[in-house]
């Protein structure tokens, strides 16, 4: 099967794989840039649990045909911790039951941190609306939405101080 | 299946790379989705680096949408303020910033919301080999178009003269049970509507007979109800998983009659 080398950058760091051609960023992250965290549930944008940030904006890495990731920035859920320091959102996920099995959390978070990117002090009806790709079949949402909520709170504090 | 993918730097040397087995990449929510099944018809993916894709333009008359424009593109341009709710009834916020309007124009029932409002405003398709059709010509042929399209211009509808809703089993995402989409001129006494019905047939159609029927008509229950009456004469809805023929015929004039007179829907 031929191979196609694409360089990108990954959580921060410069990437560089060789991908089957027509292979899918999903794929690619997971077994040839071996960051695990990036889910693959449905592999037809459904269920929302591969969803990453490209160059800022929240896609399905799925659906996204890994060679269109040449030199972008991609980060995944493992962008948002620095050492064992967890950011806000994975907190208020473990501390407030929104994990359960775990499988739609690292795409969860990264739909919410897409949220609070840019509107910071969401309402209810935001959260609902941004996670609205993002499939759980554990938790009912309710403790979903109320971690995100709790994390929008603890970051505006951290904007304040 | 051993799959090529190529590039080029313009839309116009994409279009001539096209032929039998390929299909052209746009955000790619239903090309690769395909390719992730490997049940696909196509072994070769074209796609275009082309900045003008991506371009929204006014000019004098209305709108430019570049063929590469995505639904969330759609939500933060201002002058596509219209188009808006349209954008935001497609899929979830990962689909937006992926699904482009050029894709929209190709997609199967129950999806292409976006094509049906274009369809409702008296858009023109702008194919990439120059040829210009308007949107009701290139859905009767998109079965056979192997071409590229480049963009769609739009006129601009004067204010409130547009209105479009989506019918859905989840909220706030959901594949269309139905969706309509009309362009209503004229204020207290309509003139020259257009009604578009997505999902409601292989390809957005329009419902010319309550169209006519709206012409000189006020938007209040007396005034509507010969639209209503003949709504669905041109339709073709299909049976999927979400409803059937059946179901959607018996509530399409329901949702006509809420939309007309600016019920919720
Ligand atoms: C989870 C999910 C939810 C969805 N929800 C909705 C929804 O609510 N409403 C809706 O309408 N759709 C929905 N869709 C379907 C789809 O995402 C949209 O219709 C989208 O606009 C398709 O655009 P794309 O750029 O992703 O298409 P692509 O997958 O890139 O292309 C689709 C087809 O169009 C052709 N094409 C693309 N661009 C061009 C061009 N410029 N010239 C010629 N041919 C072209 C391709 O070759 C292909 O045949 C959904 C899809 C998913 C996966």
């Amino acid at each position: 099967m031929p191979k196609t080398p694409i360089r990108f950058t990954l959580n921060g760091a410069e990437t560089g794989v060789f991908a089957n051609s027509g292979a899918n960023l999903l794929d690619v992250l997971r077994r040839e840039a071996g960051d695990l965290t990036p889910k693959q549930g449905c592999a037809q944008g459904g269920c929302g649990a591969c969803s990453v940030m490209i160059d800022g904006e929240l896609h399905l890495a799925c659906l996204t045909l890994a060679e269109t990731a040449e030199g972008r920035r991609i980060d995944t859920v493992a962008s948002l911790e620095t050492g064992a320091r967890l950011h806000p959102l994975q907190k208020a996920f473990a501390e407030g039951f929104a994990a359960q099995c775990g499988f739609c959390s690292p795409g969860m978070i990264m739909a919410a941190k897409a949220l609070l990117d840019t509107t910071p002090n969401p309402t209810r009806e935001q959260v609902a609306e941004a996670i609205s790709g993002n499939l759980c079949r554990c938790t009912g949402y309710e403790p979903i939405i109320n971690a995100i909520l709790t994390a929008a709170a603890e970051l505006r504090g951290r904007g304040a101080a | 299946m051993s799959i090529t993918v190529e590039t080029y730097p313009t839309l116009r040397e994409a279009a001539s790379a096209m032929r039998d087995g390929t299909r052209f990449l746009g955000g790619g929510t239903m090309v690769v989705r395909g390719l992730n099944f490997g049940a696909q018809t196509y072994d070769r993916v074209v796609r275009s680096t082309d900045a003008a894709l991506r371009d929204i333009r006014s000019d004098g008359t209305g709108l430019h949408i570049g063929a590469g424009v995505t639904m969330a593109q759609i939500m933060q341009t201002a002058s596509t303020d219209f188009l808006a709710p349209v954008a935001r009834a497609v899929g979830g916020p990962a689909v937006r910033n992926m699904a482009t309007v050029g894709g929209n124009l190709f997609a199967r029932a129950p999806y292409g919301d976006f094509g049906t409002a274009l369809l409702a405003l008296d858009a023109t398709v702008q194919m990439a080999d120059g040829q210009s059709l308007a949107i009701e010509t290139f859905y009767a042929h998109r079965a056979g178009s192997r071409g590229l399209v480049a963009a769609v211009t739009v006129p601009r509808p004067a204010s409130g003269a547009f209105r479009f809703a989506k019918i859905t089993r989840t909220r706030p995402k959901g594949a269309s049970l139905l969706c309509i989409a009309a362009h209503l001129p004229g204020g207290t006494r309509i003139s020259g509507a257009r009604l578009a019905f997505g999902a409601m047939g292989p390809t957005p159609l329009r419902a010319k007979e309550a169209e006519a029927a709206l012409d000189g008509a006020a938007l209040d229950p007396a005034g509507i109800q010969r639209a209503l009456d003949t709504c669905l004469n041109g339709l073709d809805p299909q049976d999927d998983a979400l409803a059937s023929a059946w179901y959607r015929r018996a509530v399409a004039p329901v949702h006509l009659r809420r939309l007309l007179l600016g019920e919720e829907t």
